[in-house]
């Protein structure tokens, strides 16, 4: 790895030095070594960093303006051609609809439930490490061994769920291939896969909270519902907005568990952004219009996430 | 910030420690019916895991027959998993797995620590821009980098191999600013004694920050083997030759080679849970507090 830093002109530095008051001297030459040390220890994580991150968003944002394709043909710069079809194009508002779609019904459950589950865990129950190891140890499996195990669930014929239905008398569901169905066959997976995360992250925030506060409130007279909402609640305010947010940046990267399980179908119903991005790119061999479709992704991602901070700091005012 | 304890540093946040859990006193009754709820739960949490089994221990006729039944009548058999096991790249997967994940921890480790503890500790030029760009760059959500990613590898000339598995999943923007957050408050005294004594900035590191860091770098790490372990897209993408495959990876090719052998497709899914699962089972606690620290900053 490279150890010489490309930019570290000697200079004064403004911060605070962890050493006493040195003179003038002294203190010109350590910043000088500071530049050279710090740039030094940052080097192999900025080679990374500029060769994996920095340089693929430059050329992705380069190739979104040409009509390169797969097979190596390019037929040269074509300005933003790629984003006015990508524009027009109803299978990419679709797509984004869907992933859209997903990102609601699945953010729900998942932050509901963890959120209940985590509260029913933590009002003293025996054998806390039982709990943690059902609800969490879905999380750690890969999301094709996920998409195995609830396609044979959702198995028309063989499968568990129309098994309990037929027990409850109701007729069975065709899970994955009914258009109105499937993507809440697929959000069922999902909160069975990841809920046990969010369940931690709750479980850790609920043990943080003062139990001064409990006690102050059973003083009191307030009960176990009330405790709940006037203190627990507000005391997870912020590892609830956090939760939210990462959650919504997590489902709306979805693409696993449904091209695994549906393909993206019945007829599209399912089909994410990102798997229509991977299509555009390597089914339909269009890298620029898949890199443009990638930039308008990132684009509502930027959006959400400025918004979260809007919002955050307009309550914090 | 500064705190006294110079041998263990504490984890921020403090995480899951079992102690003081019950410290709420609660009607018998309420406690009572929440066991009950949660344990109901926590059944239906692991039939998919129960139900696999038995689909897998089960004969390929067996399994595809009605109605379904959890006691197959003609016994529990391990042909599935024999099958598996002899005719599949199982074996090869695993160890594909088990490589890149490694080997991503490690560089990950590696470099995100150096980089976080420049950060923290060393004032030189630039090093403010320098943690608002990492920071800014969590936003990047990584399927918007696959087609560029591609084509980069493409021209290098390294689809289909392991560098091409490795090197774009080694960096994690989170796990530097969990690690800046940690080194900021290891106590300064020590590395002043030893810059005094005239050290270099290599040794300190390595010889007083990394191990008064042990925990933290173990929740970094174990967040980030799960994350390669299980990860999809980016293989899915950067790899085709059978043998290159990782194990989710190789589990997609399975499902469409093997068609509607429900046995042996459950086979496949428990051999490629079981090492995370049973890593689990032996360190759950240490997962555990280790996700539970670094996952708010996290994914």
């Amino acid at each position: 790895m490279s150890t010489a830093p490309t930019t570290a002109p000697a200079r004064e530095s403004s911060g605070s030095r962890i050493s006493p008051a040195p003179t003038p001297a002294v203190r010109s030459s350590r910043s000088r070594r500071d530049n050279i040390h710090g740039w030094a220890f940052s080097a192999p994580f900025l080679v990374f960093f500029l060769t994996f991150l920095v340089w693929p968003m430059i050329s992705g944002a380069i190739m979104s303006l040409t009509g390169k394709s797969l097979t190596g043909a390019n037929s040269g710069f074509i300005g933003l051609a790629n984003y006015s079809e990508a524009f027009a194009d109803t299978d990419m508002w679709r797509s984004l609809g869907n992933t859209l779609y997903f990102t609601l019904i699945s953010t729900v459950p998942l932050v509901v439930i963890a959120l209940a589950l985590a509260a029913l865990v933590n009002m003293g129950l025996p054998a806390q490490w039982l709990w943690r190891l059902s609800f969490f140890s879905p999380f750690l499996l890969a999301s094709t061994v996920v998409s195995l195990f609830f396609a044979w669930m959702y198995n028309p014929e063989l499968g568990l769920f129309n098994d309990f239905l037929a027990k409850l008398g109701i007729p069975p569901v065709a899970w994955l291939n009914d258009p109105s169905v499937a993507m809440w066959a697929v959000v069922i997976a999902t909160v069975w896969w990841t809920v046990g995360f969010n369940f931690l992250l709750y479980v850790a925030a609920l043990q943080n909270i003062p139990h001064q506060h409990y006690e102050a409130a059973s003083l009191d007279g307030a009960g176990g519902w009330r405790q709940f909402f006037s203190i627990s609640l507000p005391q997870l305010g912020p590892t609830t907005a956090m939760i939210v947010v990462l959650q919504l940046l997590a489902s709306l990267k979805v693409f696993d568990q449904i091209y695994q399980m549906t393909g993206g179908g019945p007829g599209g119903a399912t089909r994410s952004i990102v798997q229509y991005i991977f299509e555009a790119g390597f089914t339909g061999y269009r890298l620029g219009y898949s890199a443009a479709i990638s930039y308008i992704f990132f684009a509502l991602i930027l959006l959400i996430a400025l918004a979260q901070v809007f919002i955050a700091r307009k309550r914090s005012v | 910030m500064a705190t006294s304890t110079l041998s263990k540093p504490v984890l921020q946040p403090r995480g899951t420690t079992d102690a003081g859990l019950n410290r709420r006193p609660k009607t018998p009754l309420s406690r009572t019916l929440a066991t009950v709820v949660v344990s109901v739960l926590a059944v239906v949490w692991l039939v998919p895991f129960a139900w696999a089994t038995v689909t897998a221990l089960k004969s390929e006729t067996e399994a595809a027959s009605t109605p379904i039944s959890w006691i197959p009548a003609s016994g529990f058999t391990f042909d599935a998993f024999a099958k598996v096991l002899q005719s599949g790249n199982i074996p090869t997967w695993t160890l594909n797995s088990l490589f890149t994940s490694a080997a991503i921890t490690a560089i990950t480790l590696v470099i995100s620590a150096s980089v976080a503890y420049a950060i923290s500790r060393i004032d030189f030029r630039g090093k403010r821009t320098l943690m608002v760009v990492i920071v800014a760059s969590i936003i990047i959500p990584p399927p918007v980098l696959i087609i560029p990613l591609f084509q980069q590898m493409q021209s290098l000339n390294l689809i289909d191999t392991y560098c091409a598995l490795i090197l774009p999943q080694v960096i994690h923007s989170p796990m530097v600013f969990v690690l800046k957050k940690f080194f900021d408050q290891v106590p300064r005294e020590l590395e002043e004694a030893a810059l005094m004594d005239g050290a270099g900035r290599l040794r300190i590191f390595m010889t007083i920050v990394l191990p008064l860091s042990r925990p933290i770098l173990a929740a970094v790490a174990i967040f980030v083997f799960i994350g390669a372990w299980n990860n999809f897209l980016w293989p899915f993408i950067a790899t085709n030759e059978s043998s290159l495959l990782t194990l989710p990876v190789g589990l997609q090719t399975i499902k469409s080679a093997y068609g509607i052998q429900y046995a042996q497709n459950m086979a496949s899914a428990l051999l490629a849970a079981m090492p995370l699962i049973v890593v689990f089972l032996f360190f759950q606690r240490q997962i555990i507090r280790g996700v539970a620290t670094t996952g708010l900053a996290g994914t």
